[in-house]
């Protein structure tokens, strides 16, 4: 490894794009340690076996390597490779002690996996005897199937969770008993931020996706949404608030502010119309084409609104009850991506 | 059609982390710089053509679960569009072609409204 190539300096701090692409599996590496992942079975010989018996331990157990054990201490390693060497020279009477890798290549047992996989690379070794932190005594053996198998029923493990995290949010409404629960999201909505425009929305989207709601029902949501977040954000004094209430046989959506008003609800319901500045219209914005959406999406709909004091436009998405989790029904025929 | 060939072919620059393209297949296309027009009638999986290079397309994409946006003309999106469109996993692709021509390489390619 040239300490002056940048790509192979393992001190160099990694940027956030990096970081970014470091997957669970590396992670992982770092978590695990060496005895969540490695064989606790030891075929151990003894120093003074001849090569033959161990040769046929080898065989019997279908494995390719041991340590040796003198008094309960590691003294050697022995491979296919030293088991070859012998049969060459046609000794297999001799002991293994004759044959055996005294150069120790040990990992402690509360070592992070990764520095094993450091030691493989380095050594080239098959396996590592995996000694105990205080006692120094041998506990385990560690091959890099044994690395591969522990990193995939972690990831297994991870799944599961993940999975329960899924069927807890999904199940929120059969668990929880009371005469009529819901669950109320709110998002405040800044005047004229359209770098934020569409985050409450996409947020209100994935809440839906985490309690189960199919993906057309959450899509329909998400639109409705979207375009009453950039309402809020394009036509009001003060911006406004954006209300989610979640219940098992509905999904209502308040956007309120506290002004200017519409002056006439009938025109701004009207396909194409607008009041939407040149500049906003240049975002591409202002097609007048956002409550016609929302109608589109809702099972109703609501608007009202006082010139001068402010507007509110509720939206109601009704779920079929029949279904065993609220918001996983599959909703009524309206659909969002008809053209 | 994988979105992997729509690249290739029509020399499209990533703009997001990469992904797996060939593992995409696009469902339909849909060209619109005006935003409530593509809430309205962009199909999911599809293959968004537009001008439009500010933040907002993200959440677009997002919510309509596109396949890929093209942005067209050379328009280039700041580093934080990217950034968003990367954490939600939206597929940036930029060309400097017009939506016109991309469009019609799209529909010569077999892609069709949705």
């Amino acid at each position: 490894m040239e300490p002056t190539t940048n790509s192979t300096d393992p001190e160099r701090t990694i940027t956030d794009q990096q970081a970014h692409a470091i997957t669970r599996v590396e992670e992982l590496a770092y978590e695990l340690r060496v005895q969540e992942v490695m064989t606790r079975e030891i075929k151990a010989l003894s120093p003074d076996l001849p090569m033959s018996a161990a040769l046929e331990v080898f065989r019997v157990n279908r494995i390719s390597g041991a340590p040796i054990l003198e008094n309960g201490k590691l003294v050697g390693v022995i491979s296919l490779e030293d088991l070859i060497r012998c049969m060459a020279a046609n000794d297999l009477d001799a002991k293994v002690e004759k044959y055996m890798s005294r150069k120790l290549v040990t990992v402690r047992c509360t070592d992070p996996v990764v520095e094993a996989l450091k030691l493989f690379v380095d050594t080239r070794h098959g396996r590592l005897p995996v000694l105990d932190e205080q006692t120094g005594q041998l506990v385990g053996i560690l091959t890099k199937g044994d690395i591969t198998l522990g990193l995939l029923n972690a990831l297994q493990r991870d799944y599961q969770a993940e999975e329960l995290r899924r069927y807890r949010a999904s199940h929120l409404f059969e668990d929880i008993i009371s005469d009529r629960t819901s669950l109320i999201l709110r998002y405040s909505i800044r005047q004229g931020d359209f770098t934020a425009g569409g985050a409450a929305s996409s947020f209100i989207k994935r809440a839906l996706l985490r309690l189960g709601a199919t993906p057309q029902i959450a899509r329909r949501c998400g639109i409705a949404a979207y375009e009453a977040e950039m309402n809020l954000i394009i036509h009001t004094t003060n911006g406004g608030m954006l209300r989610v209430e979640i219940e098992p046989h509905q999904i209502t959506m308040d956007a309120y502010d506290d002004g200017p008003g519409i002056k006439d609800i009938e025109l701004a319901m009207r396909p194409g119309y607008s009041t939407a500045s040149e500049q906003v219209r240049e975002l591409g914005f202002g097609a007048g084409m956002g409550l016609v959406n929302i109608q589109r999406c809702v099972d109703n709909m609501q608007l009202e609104s006082t010139w001068g004091k402010g507007t509110r436009l509720r939206m109601k998405i009704f779920l079929p009850k029949e279904k065993d989790s609220p918001t996983k029904a599959a909703g009524t025929n309206k659909e969002a991506t008809s053209p | 059609m994988t979105l992997a060939d729509i690249i290739q072919q029509l020399e499209l620059t990533p703009l997001t982390r990469p992904q797996d393209y060939g593992a995409l297949a696009p469902t339909a296309g849909y060209a619109s710089d005006l935003l409530s027009c593509v809430m309205a009638a962009a199909p999911r999986g599809g293959i968004w053509v537009t001008l439009q290079a500010h933040t907002n397309i993200v959440a677009v994409a997002a919510l309509l679960d596109l396949c890929a946006v093209i942005v067209t003309e050379g328009a280039e999106p700041d580093p934080s569009t990217i950034e968003k469109a990367n954490e939600e996993g939206v597929i940036l692709l930029s060309t400097p072609r017009s939506t016109f021509e991309v469009v019609g390489r799209l529909w010569e390619m077999g892609l069709r409204a949705p």
